[in-house]
């Protein structure tokens, strides 16, 4: 008889890849959904055609590394990279838009550095940050939210995602847009004259955000991450704009409540900054990795270029790492200095 | 009330406890043959003192301690000798070792004992010598041969014995078995051992799963009306390692590649307290141990008292063993045991579980998929450490980062490698790491050698040339010395006295 040689331990937990990535997916569904409803099937458009790219590159690099692909495609870590890039997308973006992003995002940002595990910077975000900066317009044209204007139905979202141009749709600029923009106004009062920022932090986007927080919420409940990077950044740039809103004035950066409740915040926060491969790996590395974001945003935000900030902080974090962790290695057991 | 304080990490498999009935001792037949190896501690392997063809009684002994990290082995029943030779033994490597063969004659007929019920009048020093040549080692799963543990030295004095009745492995139950049926006999070896060291205190520390046997403990406790404290604290895997129980009951933790002796405690496993009590009180040597016998492969799961040498296939077909295609059976428990590749293996010292699981019950491996730094891993370290990072750095063979990271604190846990939601089978690879580097330390010693021979060498023949060259030019000196301060030049003289002598030669003829 022929026994069993293994080693040791013999006993394993539930734990799988793919479990996590379903959570992660499962996590987006509220965000999705407060997205769909201000904003029309845009979101939900983006999403499908960017998992459809996402999967047939997949299979396709690792039958060309020769790896089986279905195992590849089963651990859904392709699906969760597309669908956080779709999410950032402008709803009703061209369908080319999609199809380079997510190309770019699972070819540079993953596949070439050697697949699941290896990429050094978060594939989405670098999908994000090429398609920013080729093509600026079509990246900064957002759809008006519900309220400010009629919502497309399916059709016509499919007709302006696939023939851009056949449709005069109205898009407009994101609250953090206008925000950037004001020279005149007190913050207050900017608040006021637009109907794009009623609410708390623009309208819609406030709804958005904290859907994303709740299934944040959800994932730390299933102990999907720590809450170390997270409530780092969130504290961060709170922080940041409690300190820069001076009493609001027309050169202020905001309220704290607006930035952490519009644009990417809340979305960055929990799905964004939490991706394990290319972030900091002990619990203090997360912290300053989580902060360091959270201040990135701020200032970029403020002070930069572009409507939103959290791709471009993200990938300046996943630089430093390594060098992050290099300094925060955890005191291992019996090391500890004697207490006098 | 002792605070109890927490480990970093640790992870809550199912416990399977119950599987082996702890509490209750099932006597199994007497093997027709035991194989007792040489070396069922850790150290150097005992030297046999009987030979061939001897007949033996119970408690002789067979082979003699070889120097002070050694313990001799002794008989468990009466027989006769019928070999000493390499024979399969449980050991991770699945490699041989030399063993004595015992042919039992059922009589087990025994030497007479002489114990010392006075324990308290003797000298410590003597009671521990008592206790090596009663061939005791540590039971918990280590071996350690315990004479040394109870003779730290003067300058490391022992404040603290802590006996550590964790047994936080899954379904191992012989130490929660052993202090419900051994109490009595427990804390009075808890005294005895405290006396050798002399202890200040004495502590029994039981995770909060073995209610049954805290309280047989405790009572024991109360009728030999002992200063010994108990001590139960939550239920988690590794609380048992010896590191862990002294961090969560004292809050100290012991020194990177220290011991424990280094902050005044010494921890045993409450087997060899009981098992240093016979030896001391009765005289009697370590003979028998209890052993866990489980897994659902088992119609009878159970624990029993074994004698050292009995071969596991006759204890699992003893427990109604049903083996299925690819059968795994396991020395020890299902985190930090291994999977024994011969059957004939016997138990030794060190045995404290015999685990046959079905494969619905531990199922095989899964295939290993790609590391995504999750962190679970380094949640669950119980000594702190970066499992993910070491990985990396294994797989990369960068010896200085798991130097850095600190890969020799690892303890082998498993922990880590339960929680991996990629299933890599993390605890091999630093494994193969430590090897690798001990290895590699062992060349650089080697080297090292080799090239401080080749520069001695170097240096003792330049020496020699140099000698050679200060004699040569003293000589010169000395001779213009001569012929500045004398007027004569040897060198004239020689040729001088050449002459002379040509000369003479010359008249002769």
């Amino acid at each position: 008889m022929s026994l069993l040689r293994v080693t040791s331990p013999h006993a394993s937990g539930l734990g799988k890849v793919s479990a996590v990535m379903r959570d992660v997916l499962l996590a987006t569904v509220p965000g999705v959904l407060v997205m769909t409803w201000f904003f029309g099937p845009g979101t939900l458009i983006n999403l499908v055609l960017g998992a459809a790219v996402a999967l047939a590159l997949e299979y396709g690099v690792m039958a060309l590394r020769g790896r089986d692909p279905r195992v590849a495609i089963s651990d859904l870590s392709v699906l969760v990279t597309s669908t956080l890039l779709c999410i950032a997308l402008p709803p009703y973006a061209p369908w080319w838009l999609i199809v380079i992003g997510v190309v770019t995002a699972v070819l540079l940002g993953k596949q070439v550095f050697g697949g699941l595990g290896y990429n050094p910077f978060n594939p989405a975000m670098v999908g994000y940050v090429v398609l920013l900066i080729s093509f600026p317009i079509q990246m900064s044209s957002w759809a008006l939210p519900r309220g400010l204007e009629t919502v497309p139905g399916l059709s016509e979202g499919l007709q302006r995602v696939f023939s851009p141009g056949s449709i005069d749709a109205l898009t407009g600029a994101t609250p953090l847009d206008l925000l950037r923009q004001n020279t005149g106004l007190l913050f207050e009062d900017l608040m006021t004259s637009r109907p794009e920022l009623s609410g708390w932090a623009g309208l819609g986007w406030f709804e958005v955000n904290l859907a994303f927080l709740l299934g944040g919420l959800w994932l730390l409940y299933r102990r999907v991450f720590t809450w170390h990077a997270p409530i780092a950044m969130l504290a961060a740039l709170g922080l940041c704009a409690l300190m820069g809103y001076d009493g609001g004035s027309s050169q202020s950066g905001g309220s704290a409540l607006f930035h952490l409740f519009s644009g990417a915040s809340m979305f960055a926060a929990f799905f964004i900054i939490t991706d394990p491969v290319s972030s900091a790996v002990s619990n203090r590395g997360r912290l300053i990795f989580g902060a360091l974001i959270g201040l990135l945003v701020y200032l970029i935000r403020t002070l930069g270029n572009y409507p939103d900030a959290v791709a471009f902080a993200v990938l300046i974090l996943n630089f430093c790492a390594p060098f992050i962790d290099h300094y925060t290695q955890p005191t291992v057991y019996g090391t500890r200095k004697p207490t006098p | 009330m002792r605070v109890i304080h927490d480990i970093h990490g640790g992870i809550h498999p199912p416990e399977r406890k119950a599987l082996s009935q702890p509490g209750t001792l099932q006597s199994l037949a007497l093997p027709p043959l035991l194989v007792l190896p040489l070396r069922q501690h850790l150290g150097v392997p005992a030297r046999p003192v009987v030979a061939v063809g001897d007949a033996v009684l119970g408690g002789q002994m067979l082979a003699e301690a070889n120097g002070v990290m050694s313990v001799p082995i002794h008989a468990p029943t009466s027989g006769t000798v019928r070999a000493i030779e390499s024979r399969p033994i449980a050991h991770a490597s699945g490699l041989e070792d030399i063993c004595i063969e015992l042919e039992t004659d059922r009589q087990d007929q025994w030497v007479v004992l002489e114990g010392m019920p006075d324990w308290r009048d003797r000298e410590p020093t003597m009671l521990a010598e008592q206790i090596r040549s009663a061939g005791i080692a540590g039971m918990g799963g280590a071996g350690f041969p315990t004479a040394v543990k109870l003779t730290p030295g003067p300058q490391r004095p022992i404040e603290l014995l802590l006996i550590n009745g964790t047994e936080c492995e899954p379904y191992i139950t012989a130490d929660d078995t052993l202090m419900q049926c051994y109490a009595d006999q427990l804390i009075e070896g808890a005294m005895i051992l405290a006396h050798i060291l002399g202890a200040d205190s004495t502590l029994i520390g039981i995770e909060d799963n073995k209610p049954e046997a805290i309280a047989c403990v405790q009572a024991a406790v109360a009728k030999a009306n002992a200063s010994i404290e108990i001590a139960s604290f939550p239920t988690k895997y590794p609380s048992g390692g010896e590191k862990q129980v002294i961090e969560i009951l004292t809050g100290v933790q012991v020194p990177s590649g220290g011991i424990p002796a280094d902050i005044g405690i010494v921890c045993l496993n409450p087997g060899t307290a009981v098992a240093a009590r016979e030896a001391i009180v009765e005289g009697k040597p370590l003979t028998h141990r209890i052993v866990t016998l489980t897994g659902e492969a088992l119609s009878q799961p159970c624990n029993t008292l074994a004698c050292l040498g009995t071969p596991i296939a006759h204890l699992l077909q003893e427990a109604g063993w049903a083996s299925e295609v690819r059968q795994r059976v396991i020395h020890g428990g299902p985190m930090m045991g291994f999977a024994v590749s011969n059957l004939d293996a016997p138990v030794t010292k060190i045995t404290n579980c015999v685990l046959a699981p079905t494969q619905s019950e531990l199922p095989l491996p899964a295939e290993p998929k790609p590391c995504i730094r999750c962190g679970h891993c380094a949640e669950a370290c119980p000594a702190s450490l970066l499992p993910q990072q070491l990985y990396w750095y294994a797989r990369a063979k960068d010896q200085e980062q798991l130097t850095t990271h600190r890969l020799f604190d690892c303890i082998e846990c498993g922990a880590c490698a339960y929680v991996c939601p990629s299933h890599i089978p993390l605890v091999q690879y630093y494994r193969a790491a430590k090897g690798q580097i001990r290895d590699s330390e062992q060349e650089r010693k080697r080297s090292d050698n080799s090239r401080e021979r080749f520069e001695a060498r170097e240096r003792r023949l330049a020496e020699e040339v140099a000698a050679r060259e200060a004699k040569r030019a003293a000589r010169k000196a000395a001779a213009q010395q001569q012929a500045i301060s004398g007027g004569v030049d040897p060198v004239q003289a020689a040729i001088e006295r050449a002459k002379a002598k040509k000369a003479q030669q010359g008249s002769s003829e």
